[in-house]
């Protein structure tokens, strides 16, 4: 029995803050203080404040610890686990200015509007232990499925709850589970979506990393449901903690027999395997990731026939999001009038966000389904960081669009994000401040899909590109108002031409920024201006020979020798102010924030 | 291979064991026992880890046990505060392992104080 449990975040933003080595040296000092059978350190999954991390919480006190170094565990070790004083200086601060230290986890703003169900056991057990999942509740779904309810019952439980797929596209998952049952043959499979691809999404990795068991609980009940004895989850090799959790849960549960011929002696048979994928986005595409599943070059196909009826080896497969998974069993546990109690009409239960950009608490965030985007901005991720204002949030990644910020009260559910022309996603929310550049930001996420397009389809691998050329232009300041139409009319051949939803939704990032941010794209194009002074071809630096006191500070960083000093000294001053020479400047940047005195404007 | 009997046994084992984990809740009751230098050495590490097991081995999932600091009192030790929602707070001193097992028998059970280890009866 111990009287005190460490936890410390195993998530992959601390895990590369160095958790290990504070597990490490908590270990060794409660060893040498006496302690290993009163104290238990546990590495948990995500706690989602990934901003402050590496993160510590003591039990029973609760107090949370943010920022932990290696040198401090000795601190923590002798005052809070010894003599039982509470570190202070260590508590995790709201703000930089708030002297009221928040001593427990749930009394933070980010985690007060927060309803966790997909991630409800990330940050509280250790994803390594079955003992501790099945503690909470864990497999007690799998037990009520196999012992009380027929797969008939169970689809109509999942159906009557509402659950859609948490991967982007929202489909009923009810509707998809009852579509693979019904579909004729001996043979089926159940397959676990884990590709994420999008660039700033890891909802499904802290998933992955913090509850591997409830995904290897749902797809087991999903098994039961459609009549399939065997499943895939197909992960990036980009996730290796993920995948060696996952591995660790499923061996346990193999060793339980909660996989494998006989499950709890009911006769069910089923089992799971993990495909690794090399990290093509197209793969989080289903049928192209079915392709690759079976062996083959990761390339869309058209649909129908859909995967529920013709996926895996030609057999019918369900194949679901790791979000969506995650919340199968506690439905099941809780009833579906549980789940549709957090909701909107048509959009019910949670959504898992990645929260980040100019963002003060970036991290992971579940909310419920129709919180306005402001809650989640202001009061969770605790508004943008020096001051700056909101300007939008770009949701969906890749293939959404952006909320721009007169529509920052925009309820959080896939229909009204449709509406306003973005998507839900699988859950990347990027916020912008007023120094991002709307015209950039689309160039960024347009080479990424240039980069991804898997090259099947001419629309998709051809016109991306020029699409791309298109912005280049705008940035360059080369472009012409028909530049503008031109991009417009090319968006939406792309969109109509293409097999799958990577070539569909790669034009949404210039489609949304063409819409609320039109001014910028006119200002880059007609007076040649970037208006958040980012796009360096139409930014130029220069110095204010007024308050320019000659100290040559800048000069000293330029890395190209491009600030020289005049010969002409202003009134009031004891040195010759400097110039820019705009000839060789490479425009970096070096010299405006070397200067202390605000000599230097970008415009 | 684990029958449902078996998930059943794991899940109240642990369950025992993570209590240490859960929030607070409004009607908690909190045993807090006095572990600084001097209750240490008056002997307040077989008292908790009594304590502790009590309410494990009782499934006592509102309870929770923790410690506190010196409380001024250094010849009383050890001492232990038992905190119930909506009364006074009571402090029983020169605890054992013996009295720790009849004050939650008597006093977080059956909700009668133990007035024989109260810290009036001593001063």
């Amino acid at each position: 029995m111990f009287r005190s449990h460490v936890l410390v975040c195993g998530g992959t933003g601390c895990h590369s803050n160095h958790s290990e080595e504070i597990i490490k040296e908590f270990n060794n000092l409660i060893v040498s203080q006496g302690l290993e059978k009163d104290v238990q350190v546990v590495r948990t999954g995500c706690f989602g404040l990934c901003a402050v991390g590496p993160v510590v919480i003591i039990y029973p006190e609760g107090a949370f610890y943010s920022k932990v170094q290696v040198s401090d565990v000795e601190e923590i070790v002798s005052e809070h686990l010894v003599k039982g004083r509470i570190v202070e200086r260590l508590l995790h601060k709201e703000t930089e200015t708030d002297s009221a230290a928040v001593k427990a986890l749930s009394d933070t703003n980010f985690y007060k509007k927060q309803t966790r169900v997909a991630l409800r056991n990330c940050g509280v057990i250790n994803p390594e232990n079955i003992d501790e999942y099945i503690a909470y509740d864990g497999y007690q779904a799998l037990i009520k499925v196999l012992t009380e309810m027929q797969p008939q019952e169970v689809i109509d439980v999942i159906t009557k709850s509402g659950l859609r797929g948490r991967g982007g596209a929202g489909f009923p998952t009810g509707r998809k589970w009852q579509f693979t049952k019904d579909a004729p043959g001996d043979v089926k499979y159940v397959a676990c979506n884990a590709d994420e691809g999008d660039p700033g999404a890891f909802m499904d990795r802290s998933i992955l990393e913090g509850d591997p068991h409830a995904l290897v609980e749902a797809m087991t009940i999903a098994g039961y449901a459609v009549g399939a004895h065997q499943g895939y989850v197909y992960v990036r090799a980009e996730y290796p903690i993920a995948v060696s959790r996952l591995q660790i849960a499923i061996d346990q549960a193999r060793e339980y027999g909660l996989l494998g011929d006989n499950i709890l002696e009911s006769g069910f048979a089923f089992d799971i395997e993990i495909r690794l994928g090399a990290g093509a986005f197209v793969c989080g595409e289903e049928t192209a990731l079915i392709t690759s599943i079976e062996g083959n070059r990761g390339e869309p196909r058209p649909r129908p026939p859909f995967p529920a009826v013709k996926g895996l080896f030609g057999k019918p497969t369900l194949l679901n999001n790791v979000e969506t998974y995650a919340n199968v069993a506690q439905i099941i546990n809780k009833g579906a009038d549980w789940f549709t109690q957090m909701c909107t009409e048509r959009s019910r239960g949670t959504k898992v966000f990645a929260l980040g950009g100019k963002i003060n608490n970036t991290g992971l965030v579940e909310i419920p389904m129709g919180t306005p985007l402001r809650t989640v901005v202001e009061d969770i991720g605790g508004g943008i960081p020096n001051g700056k204002k909101f300007k939008a949030a770009q949701t969906g990644g890749p293939s959404g669009g952006c909320i721009p910020a007169h529509l920052i009260d925009t309820p959080i559910e896939y229909e009204s994000l449709l509406a306003i022309g973005s998507m839900m996603g699988s859950g990347g929310l990027i916020v912008m401040d007023e120094d991002n550049c709307m015209v950039d930001s689309a160039k960024f996420f347009l080479e990424f899909t240039v980069d991804e397009s898997c090259g099947k389809c001419t629309a998709c691998r051809i016109g991306t590109k020029r699409l791309y050329e298109l912005l280049c232009k705008v940035t360059d300041g080369k472009a012409t108002m028909e530049d503008l139409d031109k991009m417009e009319e090319l968006c939406y051949y792309i969109k109509d031409n293409s097999l799958c939803g990577l070539g569909q939704s790669a034009p949404n990032p210039v489609l949304s920024t063409l819409k609320y941010f039109r001014e910028e794209y006119i200002a880059h194009v007609r007076d040649k201006v970037c208006p958040a002074g980012v796009c360096k071809s139409l930014v130029n630096f220069s110095i204010l020979k007024d308050k320019c006191i000659g100290c040559k500070m800048c000069a000293r960083a330029c890395p190209a020798d491009a600030i020289l000093p005049q010969t002409e000294i202003m009134p009031g001053k004891k040195l010759p102010y400097l110039v820019i020479d705009h000839n060789k400047c490479v425009k970096c940047g070096n010299c405006m924030s070397t200067c202390k005195f605000k000599a230097i404007i970008k415009k | 291979m684990k029958s449902i009997a078996d998930i059943k046994a794991i899940r109240d084992k642990m369950q025992a064991q993570i209590v240490v984990r859960d929030k607070e809740q409004s009607n908690e009751i909190r045993i807090v026992v006095g572990m600084a230098t001097c209750g240490i050495s008056a002997g307040a590490r077989p008292v908790f880890n009594t304590l502790m097991d009590e309410v494990s081995t009782r499934q006592l999932r509102n309870v929770k046990v923790s410690r506190s600091g010196c409380l001024g009192m250094c010849r009383l030790e050890p001492i232990v505060e038992v905190f119930v929602p909506g009364q006074d707070k009571v402090t029983y001193c020169h605890v054992d392992a013996d009295k720790a097992k009849v004050i939650i028998a008597n006093h977080i059970v059956n909700g009668n104080i133990c007035t024989e280890y109260l810290i009036g009866a001593e001063e």
